[in-house]
């Protein structure tokens, strides 16, 4: 096994950084900070049998920020020189200008990298007819389960990220994130119209993914997904108890809980968990953790995107709320530890509070207990997206293969439809908590209109009563 | 966008005069900036100043297709990108219908894209803006704190170039304001609090509405105040406009003619019949100069226009770029769509809209009886499948009894099909609003929907 070698040379000399922090507090900001990137991406995409193009990609640039009082100023380049990085600092100065004092004298210490991942097979080393080739395959087994599928789509993607942050705090950290994705999408057509299935894998390793994932398997499982909705009955309407299959239901403490605990929302009074550290919020079941040094998981970084080292963080205790997450900001504002949770899209992007990988531990029951014991409910096999109000609590996600819970027995499959609750209320009616924990697929995490990648993890677990927004 | 003469053309008319015989080649060249000033009780909390820029190739070769982008307009980079587009040409699957756009002899309209006034506007008026809405936001109920108050501006100039003789460049401007609110009540076990947001976008800055802004701020985070989670049943909705134009936005991605020819849109084989209830008129029409989305040509370069995509009921057309088109046996109507460099043309409606009718949202609703006036759906992208046309939401409001409006609602679905929901339409308001998206809002009234609660 090899290790993708540190790249020999930095994307931005130390002295070239040091002088531009050092200028960029000449108007006397306190805080200077360089976030620079050099990313190169493949993309190949397959619908309707045909390789439709492969895209190959290079985002390349640097965002500065300089922090006065309270006010940030930003700006970026694509334009690494030392005079492309010189400007945007006066730009990103002049935005947030101080109250006086002199220039800073920056020294830059650089600190051990820190990798959390291990990457045997750089995918840039691969032969794209290998990636594409994956493609096809997935397209053949998705097809092959059945006359009813009618169409496919699939994605594979990987990504090499460099990355180099320095600060007048004289902080010179680097990371390098390789990512791998692959998604297939299936269409089945019937009697009852069309369904659809659809399955995703992503990690932060390289093309050596591909001999632990069975990408054809992952082709056969949204083809069946399809299949199996084309005789589903519409879902109920109204408040049920709701179990949620291990490894697809991270995004409800993703939504119920994950974003109302970022401490840009609490020190603003837009959370509902605002205030509540040491109080019991949650079923004493639950745990819930956010880790960016899971290894190889989709939202594991060696370095925030501040060139904090990423850490794990317990956020919920036995029910109890211990901590938020934090970033440099928002920490500095309450002159407290910064989490690790510093992250931003790109280098055209401020940072702001971010999850990692959040995921609950395992609870003390066996999953099959947990089916059993319901009389009527709903067990959900596979979750979609979802969506939070951090103020009110109010959150959604969708059912994307679903079933009736009948006398402790999974009968039927229902149509797709979205579940809604309140996330300091679904936390308390968490009755049921599995000892089966699974990651599950990758997600885009939405914020403020910028994307980052988060993973999310949980065992099979129960919800005593949340509202299915079905139409029986 | 047709006259204006490049630097940015210049650079796309290079690459493509590199072209290979039996190679068919395009170059879509953009350059941009923004500002985004976001104030917070009375100070600037941040203010972000950004220039980019990017190139993006495609060149196709025997019915295959390959792509690069990258994120600069370096000469060494521009060889690189299209060396990449190249090489990548081989792993693509020949596909007969390949092929980029050709003129096809209509002439785009003149929109006015650019506003000189925004372009020379300072940087303290833009400040000092964003605090005035704050202030007037803050000012308008003791309940109502602001999370946020932002101006924000952008500017692009783009350009393409294609072997098949697409020749195109302009440049446009654009400026808004928003604001969050937070509205609380309550104290202790009760305290609650509602959000809500408000905004005004303009070509320049003297078109902006401050005070509508933060009225609509401050009405939308106090009006679900006291809101309870009501037991489920059947009855009529009424949607706000702005939640229209998000489920108008919805239906377009099912008269999408790639989703059409690849066999994906649940409308694909019902041309010509009724789909919609009548009296439902819907039309794509960036020509129009009210819609916030108007352009006078399309992301491919050929000329944006006027389709009317379901006319009283009736399917009539779907919207294609010049692939779909070519599959389909008929000829763009000029919906490519592009996201910018780093993409290739997708297909899309580009400003949507149904023909308002003659109601105020009143009038409509003092002819129901027992209906739900939605105000917010939330998650749209993860309840509604457009393909199967299940369609489910998180949503909050005001029940309608008697005519009139009611009790707050919150924590509830309401659920159908796209299907059904067309043709349920019972009235359409004529109260349009051209919103910052691709779709126009109106009050729209749709029967026999689930509202899911307790």
């Amino acid at each position: 096994m090899t290790i993708v070698e540190e790249t020999s040379s930095p994307l931005i000399e130390s002295d070239v950084l040091e002088r531009v922090l050092s200028g960029a507090t000449r108007s006397g900001a306190e805080f200077a900070e360089i976030y620079a990137e050099d990313k190169r991406s493949t993309s190949a995409g397959l619908d309707d049998g045909r390789v439709e193009q492969v895209t190959s990609g290079r985002d390349r640039g640097a965002g500065i920020r300089v922090v006065a009082g309270d006010t940030t100023g930003f700006a970026h380049t694509s334009d690494l020189s030392a005079s492309g990085l010189a400007a945007a600092a006066a730009a990103a100065a002049a935005a947030a200008t101080g109250g006086g004092g002199g220039v800073k004298t920056v020294a830059l210490t650089p600190s051990a990298p820190h990798r959390p991942n291990t990457v045997a097979i750089e995918p840039d080393s691969v032969a794209k007819a290998r990636k594409v080739e994956l493609l096809q395959r997935v397209d053949d087994a998705a097809r092959s389960v059945g006359a009813e599928i009618v169409q496919v789509s699939a994605g594979y993607g990987d990504s090499r990220k460099r990355v180099l942050v320095a600060n007048t705090d004289g902080v010179l950290a680097g990371d390098d994130v390789v990512r791998t994705l692959f998604r297939v999408s299936a269409v089945a057509d019937g009697d009852t119209g069309m369904q659809t299935g659809f399955q995703s894998m992503g990690h932060t390793i390289g093309f050596e993914v591909f001999d632990a994932v069975d990408v054809e398997q992952m082709g056969r499982e949204a083809a069946r997904q399809a299949i199996t909705k084309l005789a589903a009955r519409p879902a109920p309407s109204g408040a049920l108890p709701v179990v949620i299959k291990h490894g697809t239901g991270g995004v409800l403490f993703h939504e119920a809980c994950g974003h109302g605990l970022e401490a840009d929302h609490i020190q603003k009074g837009a959370s509902v968990y605002a205030g509540k550290v040491g109080e019991l919020v949650a079923n004493p079941l639950v745990t819930l953790v956010d880790d960016g040094t899971m290894a190889g998981e989709w939202g594991t970084l060696g370095i925030d995107d501040e060139g904090h080292v990423t850490q794990r963080n317990v956020l919920i205790e036995d029910g109890v709320l211990t901590d938020y997450m934090w970033d440099f900001l928002r920490a500095r504002k309450e002159g407290r530890p910064q989490s690790g949770n510093g992250r931003r899209q790109s280098y055209q992007h401020l940072p702001m509070v971010r999850m990692t990988n959040t995921f609950v531990l395992d609870g003390p029951d066996d999953p099959d207990d947990i089916i059993s014991s319901t009389e009527h409910g709903v067990y959900v096999a596979k979750l979609g997206g979802g969506s939070v109000n951090t103020a009110s609590g109010d959150f959604v996600f969708g059912m994307t293969e679903a079933y009736l819970i009948e006398n402790g027995q999974i009968t039927e499959p229902l149509r797709d439809g979205n579940l809604i609750g309140n996330g300091p209320k679904v936390l308390t009616d968490i009755d049921m908590l599995g000892n089966d924990f699974a990651m599950g697929s990758p997600g885009t995490c939405g914020k403020d209109g910028q994307g980052v990648p988060v993973g999310d993890g949980q065992p099979t677990l129960r919800v005593k009563s949340l509202t299915v927004g079905g139409t029986a | 966008m047709t006259s204006f003469e490049s630097e940015l053309q210049a650079i796309a008319d290079r690459v493509i005069e590199q072209a290979a015989s039996g190679e068919q080649v395009e170059a879509f060249v953009s350059r941009g900036g923004e500002t985004e000033i976001r104030v917070y009780e009375g100070d600037v909390e941040h203010f972000v100043s950004a220039q980019s820029e990017g190139i993006g190739i495609r060149v196709i070769r025997d019915g295959r297709t390959g792509f690069a982008y990258a994120g600069t307009l370096d000469e060494p980079a521009i060889a690189e990108v299209l060396a990449e587009a190249r090489d990548n040409v081989e792993f693509g699957t020949v596909d007969e219908w390949a092929g980029l756009a050709e003129p096809d002899g209509v002439e785009p309209t003149d929109q006015v894209l650019w506003n000189d006034e925004l372009a020379g506007f300072p940087a303290d008026r833009k400040i000092d803006l964003a605090k005035e809405l704050e202030k007037l936001t803050a000012g308008g109920d003791a309940r109502v704190r602001v999370d946020d108050a932002n101006y924000a501006d952008a500017h692009a100039e783009a350009a393409v170039a294609t072997t098949t003789g697409i020749r195109r460049s302009g440049r446009e401007n654009g400026c808004y304001v928003s604001v969050s609110t937070l509205a609380d009540e309550g104290e202790g076990e009760d305290a609650e609090t509602q959000t809500g947001f408000g905004f005004s976008v303009g070509r320049s800055p003297a078109e902006f509405d401050l005070e509508r802004a933060g009225r609509e701020a401050v009405e939308r985070a106090t009006r679900l105040l006291g809101a309870t989670q009501p037991a489920s049943e059947r009855l009529t909705v009424v949607l706000d406009p702005f939640v229209t134009a998000q489920f108008l936005s919805v239906i377009s991605s099912t008269l999408n003619g790639e989703a059409v020819v690849k066999g994906r849109s649940l409308f694909r084989d019902r041309l010509g019949e009724q789909v919609a209830a009548s009296g439902v008129t819907l039309v794509d029409d960036p020509t129009n100069p009210l819609a916030y989305t108007a352009t006078d040509v399309d992301g491919e370069g050929l000329a944006a226009r006027r389709n009317v995509l379901i006319d009283d009921g009736v399917l009539q057309q779907f919207v294609h770029n010049s692939y779909s088109a070519r599959r389909a046996h008929v000829s763009s109507t000029g919906n490519a769509t592009r996201g910018g460099f780093a993409g290739t043309p997708g297909v899309g409606c580009l400003a949507l809209s149904l023909v308002p009718g003659t109601k105020s949202q009143d009038e409509l609703i003092a002819g129901i009886d027992r209906g739900l006036l939605v105000q917010q759906m939330q998650g749209l992208h993860s309840g509604v499948n457009p393909i199967s046309g299940d369609f489910s939401t998180g949503a909050a409001g005001l029940l309608i009894d008697n005519g009139a409006v009611g009790a707050p609602v919150r924590e509830v679905t309401i659920a159908s099909t796209l299907q059904k929901m067309l043709l349920d339409i019972a009235e359409i308001g004529g109260d349009i609003d051209w919103l910052p998206m691709r779709s126009a809002g109106m009050s729209l009234v749709i029967t026999d929907v689930t509202m899911s609660g307790t």
